[in-house]
């Protein structure tokens, strides 16, 4: 008691010998209150602007909850092997899909490296190119695909491929761009020529770190490969969206627990893959 | 200076050339049987995904030729030459892209609150049991996991068409991403100012707001921005299911062989998402720089 008492005026003459210090910042104060104040401001104007139809909202959440408790238990209604096969497929699409991606996007990817090509004139074209590929969502080239070679899972192959071009051409050139220029250096000082000095130089600085982001983007794609059904470019995503669509829960949750556990699987066996890799391209043999 | 590196003896010599064979033979072999596995995974994928090189072949030409066919207006001209006529529907599609931005902004900021809520809790620094922490992270492996599109699906069927299923949808897939991105931050703060705070007493609040949300506001910040721009993106194609945005538009327009018009939305599309990319990515650093120098 005694103790809390000094404390406290030990305190109070504190703060009174460095007012400065305890005085309240109103600038930083009123620039948090307004950014919070605005952003709050924006997120009602969203909601009036949505136009949402309140009156849904409660049996909607009603709907949700019999949903859920119609989900149990997860049954695969007599398609167990259809909805495996469809597994598989979803499986190969982002194998497929992210390996094709890489190839395309390699030899770009190393022409929009700044230190391939130093005049930016012929970089930023490339740059901006990719950043365009990036900006339109999987989905999207899948109905184009679509378009092109019909329904089914080649035309998610190409639209994973597509999206992939795009987003792994820009991760290259970015690890080309960081690799470390003194091992080339010291092949160049060793009498090795141009050809050496990327053979023994950069390859092996970028090959690992590249085979990694291949191995995550094929780990990612196995999410956007499941879905990449529900616009008819084959795989697990087509039964999932029609099982909703007729209302069977217990099939919808038997799938998506599918999805959960082929996921964590692939996880699992990427992250361990990617480990064995770091490890081996750090060490110095 | 003809001979200023060492020469070794050739009995050292070949002792040394034998090792590096080894070596080197060891290493080739294993890149060669990790070679034939990947390429035997490739066949197996290439036949289950039904991979048909020459439907590819006679087909490749449909691709570039619908690049041609998108950049060709109905009465033949180039559609640059008639900026009018290609973007007709600017108003709607923009109100419509407008739309869009607006879900994945409410989308985060929902699952941004929802994960800024879960995070301490699924911190084991922060929250000492471990079956709440275990809990938590289940939770939001399941909201990450199930994909958005997924989520609007399901909630296009209980709340009917429009923009709320696609909000719902994106607010439950942030928080889970973003959960366990503000997990793994809270995770590795720096632990004296809590045990500080705990020392003298705090409650699990007062711990909260003065020595962890100091450590990691300017990540979380950060990290709900990347997700934003990843919205705007996923916002795009919620459409394809009806749950609201450009997405229904374009897919008709896909769907129905307008060329012209889907090239108007893609550019729109693409001017939107890289003015949005580049936006946060300024915000980012100012964030950033900003939670070093304080």
């Amino acid at each position: 008691m005694n103790e809390t008492g000094a404390a406290a005026i030990d305190i109070a003459s504190v703060k009174a010998r460095h007012e400065a210090l305890f005085a309240p910042n109103w600038r930083a104060r009123t620039a948090v209150v307004g950014v919070v104040a605005a952003m709050i401001a924006l997120y009602v104007a969203a909601f009036v602007y949505f136009d949402v139809p309140w009156a849904r909202v409660i049996p909607g959440l009603r709907q949700l909850v019999w949903f859920v408790v119609a989900m149990f238990p997860p049954d695969p209604g007599g398609h167990l092997v259809t909805y495996l096969n469809a597994l598989g497929e979803t499986l190969a699409i982002a194998l497929l899909g992210t390996l094709l991606g890489a190839v395309l996007a390699l030899p770009l990817g190393v022409l929009a490296a700044r230190n391939v090509i130093p005049s930016a004139f012929l970089r930023l074209p490339i740059k901006r190119f990719f950043d365009s590929v990036r900006g339109v969502d999987t989905l999207i080239w899948a109905l184009i695909w679509i378009n092109v070679v019909g329904l089914g899972p080649f035309a998610g192959v190409l639209a994973i491929a597509t999206s992939d071009f795009g987003a792994l051409g820009k991760l290259f050139a970015e690890i080309i761009e960081s690799a470390d220029v003194k091992e080339q250096e010291g092949v160049r000082a060793a009498g090795g020529r141009r050809l050496a000095e990327v053979r023994f130089g950069l390859l092996p600085q970028v090959l690992p770190v590249i085979a990694g982001q291949i191995l995550y983007f094929i780990e990612s794609n196995t999410r956007s490969a499941t879905i990449i059904g529900v616009v008819g470019a084959g795989g697990i995503g087509l039964h999932l969206s029609e099982q909703i669509r007729v209302l069977e829960w217990k099939q919808v949750s038997f799938l998506i627990l599918l999805i959960l556990i082929s996921v964590a699987a692939i996880d699992f066996i990427s992250g361990k893959l990617r480990a064995a890799m770091a490890g081996r391209g750090s060490s110095p043999a | 200076m003809p001979s200023a590196v060492v020469q070794l003896p050739d009995r050292q010599l070949a002792a040394l050339r034998d090792a590096y064979r080894r070596a080197a033979r060891a290493k080739r072999l294993q890149l060669f049987a990790g070679g034939a596995v990947a390429l035997l995974l490739i066949v197996l994928s290439a036949i289950q995904a039904e991979v048909d090189p020459k439907t590819f072949l006679a087909k490749i030409g449909g691709f570039t030729s619908y690049f041609d066919r998108m950049a060709t207006l109905d009465s033949g001209a180039r559609v640059w030459t008639d900026p009018a006529a290609w973007f007709w529907s600017f108003k709607r599609s923009a109100r419509l892209i407008g739309e869009t931005i607006l879900m994945a902004y409410v989308g985060t900021l929902t699952g941004a609150i929802g994960a800024f809520a879960l995070n301490f809790v699924a911190s084991p620094n922060i929250t000492g049991r471990a079956w709440i922490v275990f809990a938590a992270r289940r939770l939001l492996e399941f909201c990450r996991t199930v994909p958005d599109i997924v989520f609007a699906l399901i909630f296009v069927v209980a709340f009917g068409l429009g923009p709320l299923p696609g909000v719902l949808a994106l607010a439950l897939h942030s928080a889970g991403a973003l959960g366990k991105q503000f997990f793994e931050t809270t995770e590795n703060i720096d632990m004296m100012p809590v045990e500080g705070l705990r020392a003298v007493g705090a409650s699990y609040a007062q711990v909260i707001r003065y020595a962890a949300l100091p450590q990691v506001i300017a990540s979380f910040a950060t990290f709900a921005l990347l997700r934003f721009e990843i919205n705007v993106r996923g916002a795009t194609v919620l459409g394809f299911v009806g749950a609201g945005g450009i997405g229904q538009d374009l897919m008709e327009a896909i769907r129905k062989f307008y060329y012209s018009d889907v090239s108007a939305i893609l550019v729109m599309i693409i001017a939107v998402v890289m003015t949005i990319d580049i936006s946060t990515q300024y915000l980012r650093r100012a964030l950033l720089s900003e939670g070093r120098s304080t």
